[in-house]
C-alpha cells in the first residue's frame, strides 16, 4: 500500500466546483481517497495551485506523426521553447530526446508530464494503420492514452449508410473500434476523402461522394445515429467540411446545427467539433479573409447539444497533418512546401505539411485571433476544450504562452501590438477584455475532457479518481495573471511536482519517473445475429479489395500496453 | 497437422499475408500462395547456409560458444569501443529494431540501415519535396496507369503485380491489366519491360533529365524540350506525360535504378515534384519498392524513437543525423569505426571495397541466421532465429502498413530481440563494473 498525503494545496478542481480553496488531498495505490495514515508520505505543496492532471482531447501523438518527423528532419533540432523542445541527451532516467512540432515518442510523454498533463487523445487512427498508431503509444512514457478511429470516408460506412442499414452500420463501427483498439468515432472531411481518392473534394454537406450516391450529411446523421445506438462513451468527433476555406463558417454553423436534433445516449454531448480555429472563416477568399468567430460563438452560446475545441495557432513553425487530404494538397501548392500523402485504402485520406505562422502576415494574424475569440466569445467554458490541434496550430509545448493570451488582455495587446492594420480590421479579438481565470483554465484543460469523454476518474479531485495531479509554482490570490502573465507561463511551463497514478513523475520541472501509461479502447456489444450478417459483407470486401487478410487487421493484443476495455451496451 | 493461414512472408517489401503453412513434427512440410522466393524461405531452401551455433574468432578460426559467451565477448567488445557503427536490422522485427535502437543509444554509437546502400536517397527526397503516396490497396482499386521505374518487380517482388499493381482487380479496376496501361523505364528490357503497353529505354543515369522533361510537359511548356532526352525521343516523352496526365489514378513505383544511379536523392525529390504537378490534372502518388521485408519498418522505428529514418549518430547522447556524414558507408570509408555490430544484413557482400577492407581490420559482431561474407569477417557471431518463421514480430510493407509476422515452428536459436536485450543487459553489468 502507498499513500501520499499533498499538505497545503491551492485546490482547482472545477468537477467539484472548488476554486483555489486550501486543502490536503490524500492519495492511496494510485487513486485519491477520502483519507490516508499516518505513514504517508507527505508532499507540502505550501500554498501551491493544484490541479488534476492535464488531458489533451485533440492531439496528433502517434501515427501520422510520424510522417511528420521523416519529412522534418530539421525539427529535430528546433529549441524554440527551452526545457520543452530541441535535442537533449539520455540520462539515466530518460532516453534521448529531439524535435519541437514532431518530438520522439519519449520527448512527448517526458514534455506532457513537465506541463502537469497525464492523458492524451490521438484524434485521427486510420483503421488499417492502426497497429503502428499503437506501437508508437507504447513508446510514449507515462501517459495515458487514447484514440478515435476514422470513418468519416469508409466504404463500408457509405454503403450501410447509403443502402440505408443502420444496425449493420452500428456493427461494423463497434468491429472498427476493435480493430484498431480505438475509442471513438472520428470524422474527416466526411466524404471528402473518398473524393480524394480521384483527386476531387467534396464541397459541403449536400455534395454528393463520388460513386458512393451519399452526401456528408448523410454520412454525419448516419454515423451519430450509430454513436448513439452503441452508447460509445464519447460523441462523434467532426472535422467539418471545407476545413481552411475562407467562408466555411457557414457550412461549421451549418454542421452544428444537424445535430440539434440528435439524442444523446449518455450525458455528454451529441458532438464535438474539432480546432474550429480552422473554420471560423469569413469572407469569400485570402484577400477579403477575416473572423467568423462571432458568427460560430453566437450559434454555440445558444446551443447545448455540442462541445468544441480551439485548435489555437501558435506563432512560429509548426507542421499541419490531417486525414483531410485534399486541404494538405491545397496548402502545399498554396505555401510552395512539401507535401506527404497517404490515402488508405476504402478508408481514408491523409496529408502533412510543413508550414510557419507569421504576424507579419494578416491572415496568420487573424488565425490566431480566431482561437481566442472562440475561447473568450463563447460563455461556458465547460464547452470548450483547450487545443493547438497540436502540431497543426502549433506544438503543445507552447501551451503556457498560449494560456497567457487567454488569461491577460495586457498580454494579448502587446501581441496585437505588431499586428498590420489590415489584420486588426479582420479580427474583433481587440475589443474583447475578458480574462479567464484559474478555475476557467482548469476546465477546459481537465474539466470539460472528463465530461466529454465520459472519463470520471480523469480530469478531477475526487476520491475514487485517478491519482493524477498537477502542482504549479503559483500562489493563487497572490498572483494577478492579467499582468504577472511571465510568471503564470514559468509556471505551467515545469510542472512542480506532476503525480501519475500516485506517483511523482515529474519534480521541480524535472523527470523522475518513468512509468508506463494505460490504453483505453472501446468494446461495443452488438447482437450476434446483427454482427454475422455484417462480417458476410465484411469478409467479401477483404476477398476483394483490401491487400491485407481479416485475420491480420485486427491490432493483437501484445500491441497494448496496460490495456483498459471500456464496455458499452448498445440498444439494437 | 498444424495448418497455419495467413502467414506473413518475411521476403521482400511486399510482405504478402495469405501465406497458408502446413507444419509436421515442426518442419513446414507445405507452402501455398508464397512466390518462389517466398517458397524457398519458408521451406528452409537456405538451411544449408544456417549458422548452427554461436562462434567467437581465436586465432583466426571461428569456434563454437555457448549464447552465454558469445554475449559476452560482444559486450566487451562494444564497452571497449569510442566508435561503434551498427549496421542493417532490416531483416527482423520492428521488437529488435527497437531493441538495437536503444543498445545504440546507451553506447553511444551510430546506427544506420541497409537503405544506406538503397532507399536511402528516397528518404532525403522525401526530406525535401515530401512523400505523396498510398497504401497499395489505393493502386488494386483505382490506379488506370502504373510506371515501373528503375524497377523489376517480375524478379524483386514476385507477387507485387498479382496482388497489388498491374494484374490486381478492385473496385473500380475490375477488368485488371485490360483496363490498365502498364509502362516501364529503365536502362534494359527486363522482364517486367516485357509485359508493359510501353517500355521507355532511358539512357544510364539520366532519370532527373527524363523526370524534368516530363514534369516540363506536365506543366504546358513542350515547347522547351529538345528534340532527345535521356535518350527518350521527344515524342515518345510527350506520350507518357499525356498518358499520366490523362489518367483517372497514376501510380509510380520506383526501385533502386533511380535510388542509387547519378543524381541519387534528386531523382526522387524531382518524383515527388512530378507526382505534385500531376495532381493538378488527376491523382497521382509514388511508393518506392522496398527490397529488404522490414527495411521500411527500420525507418518507421528509428523515426518515432529518435526523429531520424536512418544514420543516427548517438555520440553527443542525443541523436544527430548528417547522411553523407553518418552513414554506415561514410563511417567505414573514413576508417572512422573501432567496432561493428552487422545484423539481419551482409555488408560484407554489399559495401564498397574500402569499407568492407576496414570492417576486416576491426572487431566486428555478426547477428543473423545465417552465414554471408560478413560472417568472414566477424569475431563474434551470434546466431538467431528467423523471423516470420522461428520467431514472431512486427515488420512494415513498403507503404508503410505494419502486419504481425507469426512464430510458424519452434527452434534452438535465441531471437534478434532476445540477443539485443542480452546483449545491452551484459553491456549495463559491465559499465557497472567499470
Amino acid at each position: 500500500m502507498s499513500e501520499i498525503l499533498i499538505k497545503n494545496a491551492s485546490v482547482c478542481d472545477p468537477a467539484q466546483g472548488i476554486n483555489c480553496e486550501t486543502m490536503d488531498i490524500c492519495v492511496r495505490d494510485g487513486k485519491i481517497v477520502d483519507s490516508v495514515s499516518g505513514n504517508a508520505k507527505v508532499i507540502d505543496a505550501e500554498g501551491r495551485l493544484t490541479m488534476a492532471g492535464g488531458f489533451d482531447g485533440h492531439t496528433h501523438s502517434a501515427g501520422k506523426i510520424n510522417v511528420g518527423r521523416f519529412i522534418n528532419p530539421n525539427d529535430a533540432r528546433k529549441n524554440l521553447v527551452p526545457g520543452l523542445s530541441g535535442q537533449v541527451a539520455r540520462t539515466e532516467k530518460t532516453r534521448a530526446q529531439v524535435g519541437y512540432n514532431t518530438p520522439n515518442t519519449y520527448a512527448i510523454g517526458y514534455r506532457y508530464a513537465k506541463l502537469g498533463y497525464t492523458t492524451i487523445c490521438e484524434a485521427a487512427i486510420p483503421l488499417l494503420a492502426a497497429r503502428h498508431t499503437h506501437e508508437e503509444f507504447k513508446e510514449i512514457p507515462i501517459l495515458d492514452k487514447m484514440g478515435l478511429s476514422l470513418f468519416g470516408s469508409n466504404w463500408q460506412v457509405m454503403e450501410y449508410i447509403r443502402d440505408k442499414e443502420p444496425e449493420k452500420l452500428a456493427a461494423y463501427i463497434a468491429w472498427g473500434l476493435k480493430a484498431s483498439r480505438g475509442y471513438g468515432v472520428k470524422i474527416v472531411n466526411p466524404g471528402g476523402g473518398e473524393a480524394w481518392g480521384w483527386g476531387k473534394n467534396v464541397s459541403g454537406l449536400y455534395d454528393p461522394v463520388p460513386n458512393f450516391d451519399v452526401t456528408p450529411e448523410e454520412i454525419l446523421m448516419g454515423l451519430a445515429e450509430a454513436n448513439e445506438r452503441l452508447q460509445l462513451p464519447h460523441s462523434v468527433h467532426v472535422h467539418c467540411n471545407n476545413l481552411g476555406k475562407p467562408g466555411n463558417y457557414a457550412t461549421t454553423i451549418e454542421t452544428m446545427k444537424l445535430f440539434e436534433k440528435v439524442k444523446p445516449s449518455r450525458d455528454r454531448q451529441s458532438l464535438h467539433v474539432t480546432h474550429v480555429q480552422f473554420n471560423a472563416y469569413a469572407g469569400t477568399s485570402w484577400r477579403d479573409f477575416e473572423t467568423g468567430a462571432p458568427m460560430v460563438s453566437d450559434y454555440i452560446n445558444g446551443a447545448n447539444h455540442l462541445t468544441f475545441d480551439l485548435g489555437q495557432v501558435i506563432f512560429g513553425p509548426a507542421v499541419t497533418m490531417t486525414a483531410d487530404g485534399p486541404v494538405e494538397y491545397a496548402n502545399s501548392r498554396m505555401l510552395h512546401e512539401k507535401w506527404s500523402n497517404q490515402d488508405i485504402e476504402l478508408e481514408d485520406a491523409s496529408g502533412v505539411v510543413p508550414l510557419f505562422y507569421s504576424p507579419k502576415s494578416f491572415v496568420n494574424a487573424v488565425q490566431w485571433a480566431i482561437g481566442l475569440e472562440l475561447a473568450l466569445l463563447v460563455k461556458d467554458p465547460w464547452k470548450i476544450m483547450f487545443t493547438t490541434d497540436s502540431p497543426n496550430g502549433g506544438s503543445f509545448v507552447n501551451y503556457p504562452e498560449a494560456f497567457t493570451y487567454l488569461m491577460s488582455a495586457k498580454r494579448r495587446e502587446e501581441v496585437i501590438s505588431g499586428f498590420s492594420k489590415m489584420a486588426l480590421d479582420r479580427m474583433v479579438l481587440p475589443g474583447i477584455d475578458r480574462e479567464l481565470d484559474f478555475y476557467e483554465l482548469a476546465v477546459m484543460t481537465r474539466g470539460t475532457q472528463s465530461k466529454i469523454y465520459s472519463r470520471p476518474e480523469k480530469g478531477n479531485l475526487k476520491a475514487g479518481s485517478d491519482a493524477d495531479i498537477a502542482i504549479y509554482d503559483i500562489l493563487p490570490g497572490q498572483i494577478d495573471p492579467a499582468t504577472e502573465y511571465q510568471k503564470v507561463k514559468k509556471a505551467f511551463s515545469g510542472a512542480a511536482y506532476t503525480l501519475k497514478d500516485g506517483v511523482v513523475v515529474v519534480k521541480d520541472g524535472e523527470i523522475e519517473a518513468t512509468p508506463k501509461g494505460r490504453i483505453y479502447w472501446v468494446n461495443a456489444k452488438v447482437p450476434e445475429n446483427i454482427d454475422s450478417t455484417m462480417q458476410k459483407d465484411l469478409d467479401f470486401k477483404f476477398k476483394k479489395y483490401y491487400t491485407v487478410s481479416k485475420s491480420n487487421y485486427m491490432v493483437e493484443d501484445m500491441y497494448l500496453e496496460n490495456p483498459v476495455e471500456i464496455g458499452t451496451e448498445g440498444v439494437f | 497437422m498444424p495448418v497455419i493461414k495467413d502467414a506473413v512472408c518475411s521476403l521482400c517489401g511486399s510482405l504478402c499475408d495469405d501465406i497458408t503453412v502446413t507444419v509436421e513434427d515442426n518442419k513446414i512440410t507445405k507452402i501455398e500462395n508464397a512466390c518462389i522466393l517466398g517458397h524457398s524461405k519458408f521451406v528452409g531452401m537456405f538451411e544449408h547456409d544456417r549458422i548452427e551455433t554461436p562462434m567467437i574468432r581465436k586465432d583466426g578460426e571461428l569456434v563454437s560458444v555457448s549464447y552465454e559467451e558469445a554475449i559476452e565477448a560482444a559486450a566487451k567488445i562494444l564497452v571497449s569501443s569510442r566508435r561503434t557503427l551498427s549496421y542493417g536490422w532490416c531483416s527482423t522485427s520492428c521488437e529488435a529494431i527497437s531493441g538495437a535502437i536503444q543498445l545504440a543509444e546507451e553506447t553511444g554509437s551510430i546506427i544506420d540501415s541497409t537503405a544506406n546502400v538503397c532507399h536511402g536517397p528516397s528518404a532525403l527526397a522525401a526530406q525535401e519535396k515530401g512523400s505523396p503516396s498510398a497504401s497499395l490497396g489505393e493502386i488494386k482499386n483505382r490506379a488506370d496507369v502504373i510506371v515501373f521505374w528503375g524497377c523489376n518487380p517480375v524478379h524483386a517482388h514476385p507477387r507485387h503485380m498479382s496482388r497489388y499493381s498491374s494484374f490486381s482487380k478492385g473496385f473500380f479496376t475490375e477488368k485488371g491489366r485490360k483496363a490498365r496501361t502498364m509502362a516501364v523505364i529503365d536502362v534494359r528490357k527486363t522482364d517486367t519491360a516485357k509485359l508493359a503497353d510501353k517500355y521507355v529505354e532511358i539512357e544510364q543515369g539520366s532519370d532527373l533529365l527524363l523526370v524534368t522533361a516530363l514534369r516540363s510537359i506536365v506543366n504546358g511548356h513542350e515547347d522547351v524540350i529538345p528534340e532527345t532526352v535521356a535518350g527518350v525521343p521527344k515524342a515518345e516523352i510527350i506520350e507518357l506525360a499525356e498518358t499520366l496526365k490523362n489518367a483517372k489514378f497514376a501510380c509510380i513505383f520506383f526501385g533502386m535504378g533511380v535510388t542509387q544511379s547519378r543524381s541519387k536523392y534528386k531523382n526522387g525529390d524531382a518524383m515527388s515534384s512530378l507526382i505534385s504537378d500531376l495532381n493538378q490534372h488527376t491523382k497521382a502518388v509514388m511508393i518506392g519498392m522496398r527490397g529488404h521485408y522490414n527495411v521500411t519498418g527500420f525507418g518507421q522505428v528509428a523515426t518515432w524513437e529518435t526523429g531520424f529514418p536512418m544514420a543516427i549518430d548517438f555520440a553527443k547522447g542525443y541523436p544527430y543525423y548528417n547522411p553523407g556524414e553518418t552513414g554506415a558507408n561514410d563511417l567505414l570509408v573514413r576508417e572512422e569505426p573501432d567496432a561493428a555490430i552487422i545484423a539481419a544484413a551482409d555488408a560484407g557482400a554489399h559495401f564498397p571495397q574500402k569499407a568492407v577492407r576496414h570492417l576486416a581490420r576491426i572487431p566486428v559482431i555478426q547477428i543473423d541466421p545465417y552465414a554471408n561474407p560478413t560472417t568472414e569477417l566477424a569475431d563474434v557471431v551470434i546466431p538467431s532465429a528467423i523471423v516470420g518463421i522461428e520467431a514472431e514480430g512486427t515488420a512494415y510493407r513498403m507503404d508503410a502498413i505494419s502486419l504481425h509476422m507469426k512464430k510458424l515452428i519452434d527452434s534452438k536459436f535465441k531471437t534478434d530481440e532476445e540477443i539485443v536485450k542480452d546483449l545491452t543487459e551484459k553491456v549495463r553489468e559491465l559499465k557497472r563494473g567499470a
